[in-house]
């Protein structure tokens, strides 16, 4: 309860101070997003409101866009690039032993809660493929090797 | 004596551990009580050799690539920061044929500079073009960009003069420029590149832009998948903010301009620019019917702008050099330099600047020097996602618009993704309609069912089912698609489809007599 009630002051906050901006449902979605890792179902009707939008004109921007998500990612979301420039470095493979070593397919969370996993479609980082990013750090030319060493690393962090 | 030591900050150079490098020379120095300048500079787009830590010496800047962690020691022992000899030493940039034989004026500064560093900026000629614009009419400055003959770098080649001059003469009260950094294509990372290791030069661009219309407002529409980027902009707009160099009263002209950066959302179809616009206006990213076109009711239904990174970021030499300069390079109606980026399997990937007109086979073995797997290249795609796919035996076409439309193929924003002989086209070619099914904003019929069609019909071809009737099944859809879509999405998902189907007719199991049927 207390929780839904703090959810909702952040979402109410985030919208108020944002929402005089042309064109601001974006950077209001943005800001509740990396603010509580998704943006919940019940923060629609406060941003409908403050907006003077609809409920479904709100829910359909969600929705139409991959980065934002409706339920809660794990800790760490591991993007893993799907596009050419990484299929041409065997992407491929290392996208069957990333979901085997998580044992998780993509748009999904491991049962512990640690790492969600999502696609990419080009991080810009072509000249280094494969690549994939975890929050704001990179990682470029990603083996099996590497790519289990990283994520022990941050298992061990998290 | 302070010695100046230079770690890129690009996220490419901090994918492969830049980050690490950059902490661990600083330790290092410490702990030998040595006294460094530690400069966190751009790419010089080299990424075989990043991390490439580079020494300030009397010689010039001599580099040491690629390093790792347990090379940091050794580097110090061996006095790389007199330039002393060690195994990774590859001698003075300037000096690396790859960088050497480029042709840079887009990216002049990136990978010399602290990219963050308004003073950096101004002592390698930055604000030079904003200087002359102010002294010009908005007629003027856009008779420049005009005469230098650039054209729409994101992939469209439209002339970037006559989009500039609709603006200019449409009257509105209010005007928009705006920053299409919504770089998608696969292969592609030239807009990166300049946002994060030369943001000025972009914020310059924008300005002039702002200038030559009548626009008061920009906006970077930048995608979310670049943090890094994000980062580098909004440091370089405070402070060009704080220097007068936006606001309401650029450099004591009385004339305004401000800038916004707004992220997407990781979708593809928003780096389309009637989409980018309704994601921009806070909506869901679907494409606009054209006309009207953007340069007369775009933006909030106002005039507006819409260039592509590059496009931008080539207008402050422009103006500081004049249109005829940058004119001068290029081949045919291509004029100026292209940065090209070679990506994928390739020895020597990375950022070439050179004036249209170079060969594939040039770009691919003189400087990529082949593929990175040791294997015969057996396929490139130009373009991004919607280029085509071409083989070996159209490497000999040289970079310049008309001369790849004439194949059928497309320049786009320059990514060239290098493929060796284990790729299966026709898995490569399900791919293209499995990712335009993903990203299609679904307004339109033809993409937005023809791209799950598409898929479908080519796993039943890659399956061996009916392939007389099939393949002509595939073909009939392409039609379809591209010449019934609203945007370049679904009309040129075909492409890269078509292409893989008429040039490596056997990966799709058929002989060369079948694809024609």
């Amino acid at each position: 309860m207390t929780e839904t009630v703090s959810t909702q002051s952040t979402v109410k906050e985030i919208t108020r101070a944002l929402k005089h901006k042309p064109g601001a449902l974006l950077p209001i979605l943005h800001d509740i997003q990396h603010a509580l890792g998704y943006i919940p179902a019940d923060s629609i009707p406060v941003i409908a409101s403050e907006l003077q939008l609809s409920r479904a004109e709100v829910h359909g921007v969600i929705s139409f866009y991959h980065y934002f998500r409706e339920t809660p990612p794990g800790k760490q979301t591991i993007h893993l690039c799907r596009a050419e420039s990484c299929q041409a470095m065997g992407s491929k493979k290392l996208e069957e032993h990333v979901k085997a070593k998580l044992s998780i397919d993509y748009h999904e969370t491991t049962p512990d809660g640690k790492f969600s996993l999502e696609p990419v479609y080009c991080l810009g980082m072509c000249s280094c493929s494969p690549s994939m990013q975890i929050g704001n750090d990179v990682y470029g030319r990603v083996s099996n090797e590497s790519f289990d060493s990283v994520i022990d690393e941050r298992e061990a962090l998290s | 004596m302070t010695v100046t030591v230079y770690v890129p900050n690009d996220s490419g150079a901090l994918a492969l551990g830049a980050g690490r490098i950059a902490a661990a020379i600083d330790k290092e120095a410490q702990k030998r009580g040595l006294d460094i300048k530690l400069v966190r500079n751009g790419s010089r787009g080299m990424f075989w050799l990043e991390p490439l830590v580079e020494v300030e010496t009397s010689e010039g800047r001599i580099g040491y690539g690629p390093v790792q962690s347990k090379d940091i020691s050794g580097l110090f022992d061996a006095d790389f920061l007199n330039g002393g000899t060690h195994a990774l030493e590859v001698g003075p940039i300037d000096e690396i044929p790859y960088f050497k034989n480029q042709q840079r004026l887009t990216f002049a500064r990136i990978g010399l500079t602290d990219p963050i560093s308004l003073d950096d900026y101004l002592a390698y000629d930055g604000y030079r073009g904003l200087k002359n614009a102010l002294a010009m009419s908005g007629a003027d400055i856009v008779r420049h960009v005009t005469d230098s003959g650039l054209r729409g770098r994101g992939g469209a080649a439209f002339p970037t003069g006559i989009k500039w001059n609709t603006v200019l003469n449409t009257p509105s009260e209010q005007k928009y420029i705006i920053c299409n950094a919504d770089e998608g294509d696969s292969g592609t990372f030239s807009d990166r590149m300049v946002m994060e290791g030369d943001p000025f030069v972009l914020i310059e661009g924008m300005t002039i832009a702002g200038l030559a219309v009548g626009a008061t407002q920009g906006y970077i529409y930048l995608r979310v998948e670049y943090p890094h980027a994000h980062r580098a902009l909004n440091t370089a707009i405070a402070k060009a903010y704080a220097a007068g160099y936006l606001g309401d009263n650029i450099q004591g002209s009385g004339k305004k301009f401000d800038l916004e950066v707004r992220l997407g959302a990781g979708a593809y179809i928003c780096g389309e620019e009637t989409s980018l616009m309704e994601s921009l206006e806070g909506k869901r990213g679907l494409v606009r019917f054209k006309p009207p076109l953007p340069a007369i009711s775009g933006l909030f239904g106002k005039p507006t702008i819409v260039n592509n990174v590059i496009s931008l970021a080539s207008v402050p030499i422009i103006l500081d050099k004049g249109g005829e300069y940058y004119r001068d390079f290029g081949m045919g109606r291509s004029r100026g330099t292209l940065p090209i980026q070679l990506a994928g399997n390739i020895k020597y990937p990375g950022l070439v600047e050179l004036a249209f007109g170079l060969t594939l086979r040039e770009l691919l073995y003189e400087y990529g020097r082949g593929s990175a797997s040791g294997r015969p290249i057996k396929a490139v795609q130009v373009g991004g996602p919607l280029g085509a796919y071409l083989p070996e035996s159209q490497f000999d076409t040289p970079l310049d618009y008309e001369a790849f439309a004439a194949i059928w193929a497309v320049v786009g924003h320059g990514g060239i993704v290098v493929f060796d002989d284990t790729v299966d086209m026709a898995e490569m070619a399900r791919y293209s309609m499995e990712f335009c099914a993903i990203e299609s904003c679904g307004k339109c019929t033809p993409c937005r069912i023809g791209s799950t069609r598409g898929e479908e019909v080519i796993k039943d071809i890659i399956a061996g089912r009916d392939l007389h009737k099939n393949i002509p099944l595939l073909r009939d859809l392409c039609d379809t698609l591209l010449n019934g879509s609203l945007c370049a999405l679904g009309g040129m998902t075909p492409y890269p489809v078509l292409s893989a189907l008429n040039h490596f007719p056997e990966d799709f199991g058929i002989t060369e007599q079948a694809s024609a049927a």
